[in-house]
């Protein structure tokens, strides 16, 4: 069950652009395993250019401690560029489908007020459940877990998130 | 003649071919790369290539007894020589044997290329016979390492490979290849000239005006130390590490990799500090105002506890490695650079300066420190290891080149040995690997040639972890030598349980084989050793003797290195005496 949890440190979220070789992704985690560093989410997908894939990983650290990982991650010959966005103006997001206990019919009736507020869509509904994606910021996604948390979650999943700089400016422009 | 014609046929041959199997296309990659020596040992998925090395008469296989020497030799290779290092295992086994002397050179930023075999491609991820998987196992104790799943790719691979280790800051790189791509045919169009990688550009060149402020910052410097590494010796720094050193006059502290980049007899050398290093150098850098780090990391055996570490001066760091600036201690001006490219630079902005009163200071510390070990020395027994390390130093003049093991020898090395000659200093001082020195010695030696004496000094707990590898000596003709201290116990760890551990000596007296009996069954040249006065004869006895010689010193049992730092301890804090 996702629950708030105080950080360790600030929260930072990197953007980091590697070369879409076998087993790239293993080498970047493994080099947070072995040095101790904690990944609190990571998203990987490809890129709009051949043989270059994008992660989005979200840390929580001081900022020295950041700035080795930073440095590390360039350590690693697949990494090409990786850009801190969190001084950045920068969009955020990540995704969620809840499953929430609905048998009652004013628990439905509440379960899609909530929806409709935190702009969740809803998958699918069956007798006694009904499923709903919500995108938005990590807090938003909490919130909306805390909401539904009393009518019981049968199921949930969440992607890490995903960032993106606001304007024309590019993350790993290169 | 006949043999060269029929050589100059074959290669004529060779290249007049334009479809080769992955075996011979490696062969022709090492060649062009100048791989002249492969420390490995062969298997059922490298026959395949080992069934076309006598083609390539260019390249000498030593074969080792068991791969850890292999890829420890290939790493004494590249140390002695800044170039880079070549073992080879076959696949399960072999690959996992060279596991400890791919971490060594990990540490020590040694630039070491491995070659393993992998099973046949259809195999893999079946748990085949002897199948590992050694890009998994080595991808935390590697620079990089490759699967190579097609003949194609090898050239770029093997191209790659030996441009990784070598440049930027050194280091292993492996690559894992399956028996049927050695098999297999492809057009081959000669070694590639150059490789791009989006994702490797090391920083060789310092930022110019970091290097500015850093050189106002020694000029303003009342108390400056340098404090030199390994990569003093790897980019090759040393007359610009003496020409900042005397014309600022800034004392120079190493750590144990840097030991041989500065001279030990030089009136600015303070020696190593650290756990067991000079109280006149951890004092220097505990009162000094600019603290010049270059081409070290700020290791925790040099700081000693960090909390009381160098906190009273700006500390400027030069390194290749980005992520090396800030690790461990804050930094106030960070240069990421090659330190010979940087230094080159710097002393342009570097003034004429004194410091004498700071010097007095200093020679006021040693002054103390010489009287301990004046003491030290007369206090000790008929055959101390202080004095056996001194009279080598003597002996051999500043001509060899001194390969170690690791333990209570290493660092009477480190204290008692007279560096003279740059990079004369080889030992795992990263990972501290038992069993490096005699292998690491083979593989100084074959570079180093005739000319140059290769000896390690080590003690009977390393040597018996590597020992098999007299054979190898004497089956290659390596003319290495061998100084064993021998005091009947794993020394440095007995001295940790006598001073952190009430004395309960378990599992540290060692027994040992008759060295100078077994080194005959090999046959190696051997002496014994029990007094003070036969040590500088037989010294220059097995120096001068044609061929692989050892030497067994009986040493007290119970001697002990001081100083000595507490781990986790404050380097003001060292013990001086049990």
């Amino acid at each position: 069950m996702p629950t708030i949890t105080a950080n360790t440190g600030t929260k930072h979220t990197l953007v980091v652009l590697l070369e879409d070789e076998p087993g790239a992704l293993n080498r970047v985690v493994s080099m947070f395993r072995r040095r101790s560093f904690n990944i609190e989410s990571l998203s990987v997908g490809h890129t709009e250019e051949a043989n270059l894939s994008r992660m989005t990983l979200t840390v929580a650290g001081e900022d020295n401690e950041v700035e080795q990982m930073v440095k590390h991650l360039y350590k690693v010959l697949e990494v090409v560029k990786v850009t801190d966005v969190t001084a950045e103006q920068s969009i955020i997001r990540e995704m969620a489908l809840i499953k929430v206990t609905a048998d009652k019919p004013e628990n439905r009736a509440e379960i899609m007020q909530f929806a409709e507020i935190f702009k969740a869509r809803v998958l699918d509904v069956a007798p006694d459940s009904i499923t709903l994606e919500s995108t938005g910021p990590e807090d938003e996604v909490d919130r909306l877990f805390i909401l539904l948390k009393r009518y019981g979650i049968k199921e949930s999943v969440r992607t890490g998130s995903v960032a993106m700089l606001r304007g024309s400016s590019v993350a790993g422009a290169i | 003649m006949a043999t060269t014609t029929s050589t100059q046929q074959q290669a004529d041959v060779r290249f007049t071919q334009r479809e080769l199997d992955g075996a011979r296309i490696l062969c022709e990659c090492l060649i062009a790369e100048g791989v002249q020596i492969i420390f490995g040992y062969p298997g059922g998925v490298l026959l395949p290539l080992y069934h076309v090395f006598s083609e390539y008469p260019e390249i000498r296989h030593i074969l080792v007894r068991h791969e850890q020497a292999a890829a420890h030799a290939a790493d004494g290779y590249a140390r002695a020589t800044n170039k880079v290092g070549v073992c080879m295992g076959t696949s399960g086994p072999g690959a996992t044997n060279l596991v400890t002397g791919i971490a060594t050179a990990m540490m020590d930023s040694a630039p070491v290329v491995a070659l393993t075999g992998q099973v046949t491609r259809s195999l893999i991820g079946r748990d085949a016979f002897q199948e590992t998987d050694i890009t998994g196992i080595t991808l935390p104790i590697t620079k990089h390492n490759w699967l190579v799943m097609d003949t194609a790719d090898l050239a770029t691979t093997i191209k790659k490979a030996f441009h990784i280790a070598g440049t930027g800051r050194p280091g292993p790189v492996l690559v894992d290849i399956p028996k049927d791509v050695f098999t297999s045919k492809t057009y081959f169009s000669g070694y590639p000239a150059e490789v791009k990688m989006r994702g490797y550009n090391p920083t060789v060149f310092g930022h110019a005006r970091q290097i500015k402020q850093a050189a106002k910052l020694i000029n303003e410097a009342q108390r400056p130390v340098l404090l030199v590494g390994h990569g003093v010796t790897t980019s090759e720094a040393y007359n610009e590490l003496m020409e900042l050193a005397e014309r600022a006059e800034i004392p120079v502290i190493s750590t144990l990799q840097g030991l041989s980049s500065f001279p030990t007899a030089h009136p600015l050398s303070l020696g190593m500090p650290g756990m067991h290093g000079n109280l006149h150098a951890n004092h220097a850098i505990n009162e000094s105002d600019v603290l010049i780090a270059m081409g070290m990391r700020f290791d925790d055996r040099v700081t000693g506890n960090l909390k009381s570490f160098a906190r009273n001066c700006k500390i400027i760091h030069i390194d290749i490695d980005p992520a090396e600036i800030g690790k461990n201690v804050p930094v106030h001006i960070p240069i990421v650079g090659d330190v010979k490219k940087v230094l080159q630079v710097l002393n342009l902005h570097v003034n004429a300066a004194k410091h004498t009163e700071w010097l007095e200071k200093i020679t006021h510390w040693r002054g103390k420190d010489a009287a301990r070990r004046e003491n030290e020395m007369a206090r000790l027994g008929v055959l101390p290891p202080q004095f056996i390390i001194k009279t080598l130093g003597e002996v051999l003049g500043g001509e060899a080149v001194i390969t170690t093991d690791v333990g209570q020898h290493q660092m009477y090395v480190a204290q008692h040995f007279n560096f003279r000659k740059a990079n004369s200093l080889i030992s795992s001082g990263g990972l501290g690997t038992m069993g490096f020195g005699l292998p690491s010695a083979m593989g100084a030696k074959m570079a180093l040639g005739e000319n140059v004496p290769v000896w390690t000094v080590t003690g009977d707990g390393g040597f018996q972890m590597n020992m098999q590898e007299l054979a190898t000596c004497v089956q290659e003709k390596i003319n290495v030598k061998i100084a064993i201290l021998n005091n009947g116990v794993l020394g440095m760890i007995r001295q940790w349980q006598q001073v952190f551990y009430d004395g309960r000596y378990h599992s540290t007296p060692i027994t040992g084989p008759d060295f100078v009996k077994l080194a005959e069954a090999f046959g190696v040249r051997a002496w014994r050793v029990t007094h003070r006065d036969e040590v500088a004869r037989t010294i220059q006895e097995a120096n001068d003797w044609d061929g692989p010689a050892l030497i067994d010193f009986i040493i007290p049992q119970g001697e002990n290195v001081f100083p000595m730092v507490p781990p986790g301890g404050s380097n003001l804090d060292a013990i001086t005496e049990a």
